[in-house]
Order: C-alpha cells, then sequence, then structure tokens
C-alpha cells in the first residue's frame, strides 16, 4: 500500500453525484447549429481557414493554431459553414468571442483524410506529440493547455505521469462515467502518453467516493498487465483534483512557486485527455466530443457525451429542463465555474458540467454572491487554503489596490479554488478580489512592456533622424568639395566671358563717340509728356511724406479682412 | 602631538586619494535618477508635459526644472509612482497640460481620404505609421501610443483617435465593491 500525504486546508463538500450517474452516458441529439470557438485553449486564439459558405465534414480541420502555444479546431460534424462572427461563449466577462458557426446536415459524414497510428511504439515520441497537437487536445480538467506542450518532457526525465480522476467538486461526474465505461481506452491513452513522456511510471488518482470507477479501473490495469500503472484511491478533499494538491497526495513533492510540475520530474495530465489521446493515434479522430454532466435543476440529470460546439440550452432541455424558468446556469462547478450570460453559448473543450439552476427549485450552492459584511479577521481562510497563503492579507491588500505588497504574499500561486469563500463566515468575495488584483497586475504589465517598445522605437527613431541629418550634412560637404576645382575652372570662364563683354561695350562706345549718336527718350519730350513726369513725381513725393506707409496699409487692410 | 597631526594627515591623503581614483574609475555616464524616472513615464512622446519626449521631461524632474504632475497619460498612478521615487507629495495633474483620458486610444487613417502627404510620418513619435509618398498611409495599431501628434499636420483630417476596445484578452475583472453598488444602484 502506497503512502499517502495531505495538502494544508481544503474543505469537505456535500457531493451531489448521484443523480446525474443513474443513466449510462449517451451522445447527445445533434444540435442544428455548432458553434465553435476560436479559442477554446489556453494560448493563442486559432485562425479560421474556411469561409462562410464552404462544406465541411466531420473532424475536419476548421482553424490552425495561432502560435506554437496553441490548438487548432475541427469541425465536430458535417455541415455548412453559417458564419464566422462573434458569439457569446462562457466568459466571466460576457463579452462575445469570434466563433465559426456550422449549420449541421444530420448526416454527419466523416471527413476522408485520416490516418490512423496502426502502432504509435514505431513513431519517435515527437511524431505522437504532432499526432496529438493536430488532433486540437487541449487539458480536458478545465485549465485546456495544449497538450501537446504538456506532454513534451523537455530535457527533463519524467519519473511520475499523474492522471488525474479525483474531480473533487460537487455535481461533476464526467471523469467518473469516462472511468466506468470508457476504463480500457483511458488506459491505452495513458500507455501513448507515457510513451510521449518517456515516464517511468503512471498512477492513476482517483477519490475514494469514485469505488466503482476505482474498481473497473483497477481490474482492467490488472487484465491488460500494465504493471507499470498504479490505481491509487485518495481522500476526498476538495480541491484535491487540483493538480498541486493532487502531485502532493501522491508523491508527497510540491511544485515550487511559480514553477511546473516538470521541475520536480511529474506531470500530471487529466482522465480525459488520455482517452481524447486515445481516440486521436488509435482512431484518427480529433477532439470533437467531451463527456459533460447536466445537472442542478433539470429533470433528469445525467452525463452526455456532447459535440464541442453544442448549445448549453439544446442539452438543458435535452435532460428536461425548461428554458423559460432558468435563473443561473453555471459552466464547469459551483466552486470555481462560470455563471452563463447566455445559454445560447456553446459547449466547448474544457466543459466538463453544466450545473442549471431555476426558479423553481435552486441547487443549494456553497455561498456566493450574498451581501459581505467587515472581515473580522477570524483567520478560517487561512486555516483553508490548499495552498498555504494568507487570503486574509492577500484581501487587505487587494482591495487598498496595493499590487506590489499582494504580489509579496504570493498572489501568483492562488489556484482560485474558492475555499477561502466557502469558510468565510462574513461572506467575502475573496477570489473575486484576488481575480482583479491578477487581472489589475496582467494590465499594468502590459502597458508596462507597451511603454518599452515606444521607448525603444522612439529613441531609434531619435537616432535614426540623427544619422540622417549627419549623412545630409557629408553629402553636402562632399558636393561643395567636388565642386571646388570646378569652380577655378569656372572663374576662368568667367573671366573670358567678363572680358568680352568688356570688349563688347568697348566697342560700342568706340561706336557712339565715333558717330556721335546719343539716346533720345528723355529729350525733345512734348508737353504732355512733360507733365505726366511732373505728376507722377509729385505722388511720389507725396506718398513718401504721408504719415501711413505701406505697412500700416497693409495692417489695416488685414483688420478689415478679420473683424 | 605632531604625530598624531602627520598620522591625520596622511590618513586625509590617503582616502582622499582613494575617493578621488575611485570617482574617476566608477563614474556614472547617464544619471541613474534620468533612467529611474523615465521608466516610470508612459512613453507616449506625446509632448503635453510640454517637453519634446518623456526623456526630457525625466531629465527636466531630475533637474528640478519640471513638476511631478504634468503627464497627463500618466495620469495618477504615474504623479504616486513619481513622488514614491522622489519622496515628495503626490499633488493633483495640472490641468495647463490636460486632462488623463480614462479610454487607451490609437489612431486611425481613413485611407479613402488620405491624399499620402507623408506629413504624419515626419510627425509620429514612435513610427507607428507606415506609408510613403502619394502612397496611402496607415497606422500599426499596436505600435501606436495615442498621443494625438499626427492629427495637427494631416492636412485633409483622415486620422481619428479610436478607443481600443474591450475583448476577452484584455477584459478585466471589475472592482468587488464597485460591482455591488452598482447593483445596489440598479
Amino acid at each position: 500500500m502506497r503512502r499517502l500525504f495531505q495538502f494544508h486546508g481544503g474543505v469537505h463538500l456535500k457531493e451531489h453525484k448521484k443523480d446525474a450517474m443513474s443513466q449510462p452516458v449517451q451522445a447527445a441529439r445533434m444540435p442544428k447549429q455548432l458553434v465553435l470557438p476560436l479559442q477554446q485553449h489556453i494560448g493563442a486564439p486559432a485562425e479560421a481557414i474556411v469561409t462562410a459558405g464552404d462544406k465541411v465534414s466531420k473532424g475536419q480541420l476548421i482553424a490552425r493554431p495561432g502560435s506554437a502555444i496553441s490548438a487548432p479546431v475541427h469541425a465536430s460534424s458535417s455541415g455548412t459553414v453559417a458564419a464566422i462572427s462573434e458569439h457569446p461563449v462562457s466568459h466571466p466577462s460576457h463579452l462575445n468571442a469570434p466563433c465559426i458557426i456550422i449549420d449541421t446536415d444530420g448526416e454527419d459524414r466523416w471527413c476522408t483524410d485520416r490516418h490512423p497510428v496502426a502502432n504509435y511504439h514505431e513513431l519517435p515520441p515527437e511524431k505522437i506529440r504532432e499526432h496529438i497537437r493536430d488532433a486540437g487536445i487541449v487539458g480536458m480538467g478545465g485549465a485546456g493547455f495544449p497538450a501537446h506542450i504538456k506532454l513534451n518532457p523537455d530535457d527533463h526525465v519524467v519519473d511520475t505521469l499523474i492522471l488525474n480522476g479525483a474531480e473533487c467538486e460537487p455535481y461533476i461526474t464526467c471523469d467518473e462515467m469516462l472511468l466506468r465505461e470508457r476504463a480500457l481506452e483511458v488506459i491505452a491513452g495513458l500507455r501513448i502518453m507515457r510513451y510521449a513522456l518517456q515516464a517511468k511510471r503512471c498512477i492513476i488518482g482517483i477519490e475514494n467516493n469514485k469505488a466503482v470507477a476505482f474498481h473497473v479501473l483497477q481490474e482492467q490495469v490488472r487484465n491488460t498487465g500494465a504493471d507499470f500503472i498504479e490505481v491509487i484511491q485518495v481522500p476526498t478533499v476538495y480541491p484535491t483534483g487540483g493538480e498541486k494538491q493532487l502531485i502532493r497526495v501522491l508523491t508527497g513533492k510540491e511544485v515550487p512557486a511559480g514553477g511546473l510540475p516538470l521541475d520536480i520530474g511529474v506531470v500530471c495530465h487529466n482522465v480525459g485527455t488520455a482517452y481524447a489521446v486515445y481516440r486521436a493515434i488509435e482512431l484518427a479522430e480529433p477532439l470533437i466530443s467531451r463527456y459533460v454532466t447536466i445537472a442542478g435543476s433539470v429533470a433528469h440529470a445525467r452525463n452526455l457525451e456532447v459535440l464541442i460546439g453544442t448549445p448549453v440550452i439544446d442539452l438543458i432541455e435535452e435532460c428536461g429542463g425548461n428554458r423559460n424558468t432558468l435563473s443561473r446556469v453555471i459552466l464547469g462547478g459551483p466552486m470555481m465555474g462560470t455563471a452563463l450570460h447566455n445559454v445560447t453559448a456553446p459547449v466547448t473543450k474544457t466543459t466538463n458540467c453544466i450545473l442549471v439552476n431555476s426558479t423553481v427549485g435552486d441547487v443549494p450552492l456553497p455561498s456566493r454572491d450574498k451581501h459581505a459584511m467587515p472581515c473580522i479577521r477570524c483567520g478560517n481562510c487561512a486555516i483553508a487554503c490548499p495552498i498555504d497563503l494568507l487570503p486574509q492579507q492577500l484581501y487587505w491588500y487587494a482591495r487598498a489596490k496595493d499590487f506590489d505588497k499582494v504580489q509579496d504574499y504570493h498572489l501568483f500561486d492562488c489556484i482560485e479554488c474558492g475555499c477561502c469563500d466557502y469558510v468565510c463566515p462574513s461572506q467575502i468575495p475573496l477570489v473575486h478580489y484576488f481575480r482583479y488584483a491578477k487581472t489589475e497586475i496582467w494590465a499594468q504589465q502590459h502597458e508596462k512592456t507597451l511603454a518599452d517598445i515606444a521607448r525603444e522605437r522612439h529613441q531609434f527613431r531619435e537616432q535614426r533622424l540623427e544619422r540622417d541629418k549627419r549623412e545630409k550634412q557629408e553629402r553636402h560637404k562632399k558636393k561643395r568639395a567636388a565642386l571646388k576645382p570646378a569652380g577655378n575652372a569656372a572663374s576662368k570662364e568667367d573671366e573670358a566671358k567678363k572680358a568680352a563683354i568688356q570688349a563688347a561695350m568697348d566697342r560700342a562706345k568706340t561706336k557712339r563717340e565715333s558717330n556721335g549718336i546719343e539716346p533720345k527718350n528723355t529729350q525733345s519730350l512734348t508737353a504732355e509728356q512733360q507733365q505726366k513726369i511732373n505728376e507722377a513725381d509729385a505722388r511720389r513725393a507725396e506718398l513718401k511724406n504721408s504719415p501711413t506707409n505701406k505697412q500700416d496699409v497693409q495692417r489695416d487692410l488685414l483688420q478689415d479682412n478679420n473683424p | 602631538m605632531l604625530s598624531a597631526i602627520i598620522a591625520l594627515s596622511i590618513l586625509a591623503a590617503v582616502f582622499g586619494l582613494l575617493l578621488g581614483y575611485a570617482a574617476i574609475r566608477f563614474k556614472v555616464k547617464s544619471d541613474p535618477m534620468v533612467d529611474k524616472i523615465d521608466a516610470l513615464l508612459p512613453q507616449t512622446q506625446c509632448g503635453q508635459c510640454t517637453y519634446p519626449g518623456c526623456r526630457p521631461y525625466a531629465q527636466a524632474i531630475a533637474n528640478g526644472e519640471a513638476d511631478i504632475n504634468q503627464c497627463p497619460p500618466g495620469g495618477e498612478t504615474t504623479i504616486i509612482a513619481l513622488a514614491d521615487l522622489l519622496g515628495r507629495d503626490p499633488k493633483p495633474l495640472n490641468a495647463e497640460n490636460g486632462v488623463q483620458e480614462n479610454v487607451k486610444t490609437v489612431a486611425v487613417i481613413d485611407e479613402k481620404i488620405c491624399i499620402g502627404c507623408t506629413l504624419c510620418i515626419q510627425a509620429c513619435p514612435v513610427d507607428a505609421i507606415l506609408g510613403a509618398a502619394k502612397q496611402m498611409h496607415t497606422v500599426i495599431a499596436s505600435e501606436c501610443t495615442g498621443c494625438e501628434l499626427c492629427l495637427p499636420p494631416c492636412p485633409v483630417d483622415c486620422i481619428e483617435m479610436v478607443p481600443v476596445g474591450t475583448d476577452i484578452n484584455n477584459w478585466k475583472w471589475p472592482f468587488p465593491e464597485e460591482t455591488d453598488q452598482q447593483e445596489k444602484t440598479a
């Protein structure tokens, strides 16, 4: 029996898991329209490579990764691209995001260009990672980090690959149902992941409230004879399903602050991701569907296998929910989920649960969004915090907008699990404060980088202008220098010309003198001409003597024009 | 007595030489204060502080010629940061330099009207406008600091300041108490 460890804090929550597990998982009804957000993962958004009106088939690539840290998007079913436009998605901002909208044709016709890998052992691990990347697989536990990056050991030796089946949030049962029904496929996916990481051993961690799944899995592991896989039950404490918490419980190692599990030789993936990897490699099916729990105020709470992009409202109605009595729909669990503002938002790769509240029967939820009262410094939050932070201190500094101090208290190690919110007797929305502080700090950092870029560009511009000026001066100098010797030659020419002019003038003079011809235009004037000349002279004299000179006249004119 | 005076004189001479050498050997070329102040300024290079750019303003603050409240794009945050750095009391933004715009804007050229005169390119302090004579110009939005220096030189008034919209990537969580108040008033 393996020795288990404990993490600090945590809370015990009422599970509410039974209802949704009463029926086996079925495929959800085909929606009329699929809405596929270009960003369903952490990293750069994908770039659409189809346009409105294109026919697409199931599994066809419709958006390619936007950068190295990104994931492609595939059509979940066959149909016609209706539009690529902004559509409501699940996000706390309630903003729309760019989505590819597909009108399904109901044929569910697979694309023909698929290449299953018969024996993954024959391919190098990089090739496996490429296949996984091309299948658009991201972490399916909720964060949505592209899986191919987390499957790259990157010069580290991976001692333990942990498969996370803890599923610690209330209501959510999709991972448990997956383990019950698809244990073999999950194990097959785990083997492929182990190969990609070249990991020494594997652990599948399951909370001890999932007895059925545990036994099924243990039996299947025995049957496949994979002696490097251990299935281990861990105590049911929220948030055991957190990556760092599960690593702590299973290995006793702590992920360093700001570091990655890889730094301590551990990699942790969700069981859903393993299932997706199996389907991508052995069946050449990209990530186009997932298990989703629909729980809460619906007639038939259950798990469905849902095409990515299915509108949430379709699933609620399929499970007997009433569109008109919905009060609050949460995507994810009650502790960390996001309230939906619009139920036409789609299920994405990271949606594990749809928690429905209605005006008729409200689901009992942990305290949230109630009127906050002053902090009484009871310290319960610090006792509950699984990261061993001081939420109370963080709260004071976040509230005072002291973003340096809040980082001194390790704000960025907070996993936003909501334990502090849950235990706070004053019902202070602590996590909200932490999220506020985090986004403010990110915005400040972003502005700082922009300012640095602007400074660099400005300095470069000044240098360029300086250089241009210098070069211009040098060019002029060169030109002048080039002109100088030519100038001597020119002066000789000038002299020759001057001499010629002088000679011509001399000739004219001698000619005039010898002929005695004088210009006559100012002599022998008629009386009329003489009078005109006198008049003009008089006018000139008058102007000279008058006090208003030319400038004054001009000014007067200007003033007249611009009153 | 005499020996004490001699000893002290020698010590003084030795330390004097040492300090003199250190002053030359470890001379700091640029004023570190100017760099520190410059690092706090928003680098819009807009000139609203009456200096031709952020660095000259930083220089002026370091020399005691300018006050710390002359930067409208930086606003209150910058003033507080400068006050912290210089050990002074923060004061409200000098209204003569302008008012702080709460919304970040970028310049957008109406390409139908642009005549390709290059005047805005010459005015842009961060080379964020792309174009050539008699060719259409355009603003590289990611490089634009929103300084508005390109607006006055444009002979056909084809440049407009457009606010940068909020999308999912740059959205920020609101301050919790503010939302509470909003809900109460609503």
